[in-house]
């Protein structure tokens, strides 16, 4: 194994990753926004007491759930022209990601809103509040704060999902790291450099996201 | 483009050959990234837990360096540079690799959990009455950690199931890849990204049932 490592054609683009992981964290921050008030909807749902809409509910997150990503993109992006939806790489890519992590969001909020005492639902309406005034300012807060450590683990698994949109051309992460690769044939670099870039975004997502926990965290 | 449902049977039964190998090629690059992946994890799991500060530290380098890469760039990364490095691997066993490394940090996690959430007393009692360690492992901590361990590995499993079409974009002639090949001759698009959909949903939803299953039979009666 004669290989020696030499990084210059990657720091040569490396304005290009750059650029590719800014382009990622765009298409994490607006497939998740999409997708809380997705999860949000789908987790009262699921913790509702119309069977009906439990059961629609359940069925968008299993269906979701068990079905690959990367088939939800390609379905996206090339069948769905079929039915008249042509839509461009980034908002295709947005649009999936955002249908996906509903699936998942809705998971986490469910779990926090059963989390949330009985007694607080029965103080809310013994002060006389509406059930939407009881679920928007005593639950839904109660139940952020409590799936804070959740949530934040699986925004950083959504930011991963990001690189699977360089199998439809959108220029993020993975792509620009392909591209480098393909035209200077740095391999081990290219992988090392992009893989890092990933570890550490990821780290300091992990970070600010237990700093927002602990700001937040109920006090005991 | 209309399509009828006859011709999509038509087309269905042409392919029907490759698109079950792509089938046969899904769970056995699955089933393969799992044993593998699970064996390492295992070690991963117990490094973590009972290993010595610097073997500790590592291998908690191993695996956070692993869980925060996409698994697709490993995939591509193991395809690539194993190649260049000499070591002639094909697409599926570059990807299997792969799969199995990613699988092997997340079992390794796992195991971890559940052996830290045995109480301390009982590796206590257990040298008290002069178990020694390998003793203790496994006739007072594997007990107890499996049942903890299974439903989230069945999870796990699925989650391999899935992270295996990953392996289509290094030219794994997976069920998805083999659904692709048979939408470029026919162009049909739709039914055939469908009906690849279903066919892993199908997949993933038997293996989260029998997670269901293995977790009802592996709870603690409290």
């Amino acid at each position: 194994m004669d290989y020696a490592l030499n990084f210059a054609a990657v720091w040569r683009s490396f304005d290009k990753l750059l650029q590719g992981l800014g382009l990622s964290l765009l298409l994490a921050v607006g497939a998740i926004a999409i997708g809380v008030a997705i999860g949000l909807v789908l987790g009262f749902a699921l913790v509702s007491r119309h069977t009906a809409a439990r059961q629609l509910a359940r069925c968008y997150v299993t269906v979701i759930r068990n079905t690959p990503i990367l088939v939800l993109v390609l379905f996206v992006y090339f069948a769905l022209p079929d039915l008249g939806l042509q839509l461009e790489g980034v908002e295709s890519f947005v649009l999936t990601l955002a249908v996906y992590s509903g699936a998942y969001l809705a998971e986490v909020f469910r779990a926090g809103l059963l989390s949330v005492p009985q007694g607080v639902r029965e103080a809310g309406q013994a002060i006389g509040l509406t059930r939407w005034q009881i679920n928007a300012s005593i639950v839904g807060p109660l139940m952020l704060r409590n799936v804070l450590p959740s949530l934040g683990s699986t925004i950083i698994s959504l930011f991963k999902d990001t690189s699977l949109a360089a199998v439809i051309a959108v220029p993020e992460l993975t792509f620009e790291a392909r591209k480098i690769n393909i035209e200077s044939f740095r391999v081990v670099e290219t992988w090392i450099v992009a893989s890092l870039l990933y570890v550490g975004t990821c780290t300091v997502l992990a970070a600010l996201l237990r700093r927002v926990e602990r700001r937040l965290a109920v006090p005991r | 483009m209309d399509f009828s449902f006859a011709q999509f049977l038509h087309e269905l039964w042409i392919a029907r050959v490759p698109l079950l190998q792509g089938v046969g090629i899904t769970i056995a690059s699955a089933a393969l990234a799992i044993v593998a992946g699970t064996v390492l994890g295992v070690f991963v799991g117990l490094a973590l837990t009972y290993g010595a500060a610097p073997l500790r530290l590592a291998v908690r380098g191993y695996t956070d360096f692993i869980r925060g890469t996409p698994v697709l760039v490993l995939v591509l990364a193991s395809y690539y540079i194993l190649g260049t490095a000499g070591i002639q691997l094909g697409p599926l066993q570059a990807g299997v690799l792969a799969l199995a490394v990613f699988c092997s940090s997340h079992v390794g996690e796992i195991v971890r959990g559940a052996l830290q959430a045995i109480h301390k007393g009982q590796i206590e009692a257990a040298k008290a009455i002069g178990l020694t360690f390998s003793q203790t492992f496994v006739s007072v901590l594997m007990p107890q950690a499996i049942r903890q361990i299974l439903p989230t590995w069945v999870n796990t499993a699925a989650e391999m199931v899935k992270a295996s079409t990953l392996l289509s974009i290094i030219g794994v002639g997976d069920l998805l890849l083999a659904s692709q090949e048979v939408i470029s001759r026919t162009f049909m698009n739709m039914p055939f990204y469908l009906f690849a959909g279903f066919l892993y949903f199908a997949i993933n939803f038997g293996i989260e049932r029998f997670g269901r299953f293995v977790e009802r039979k592996t709870h603690i009666p409290s």
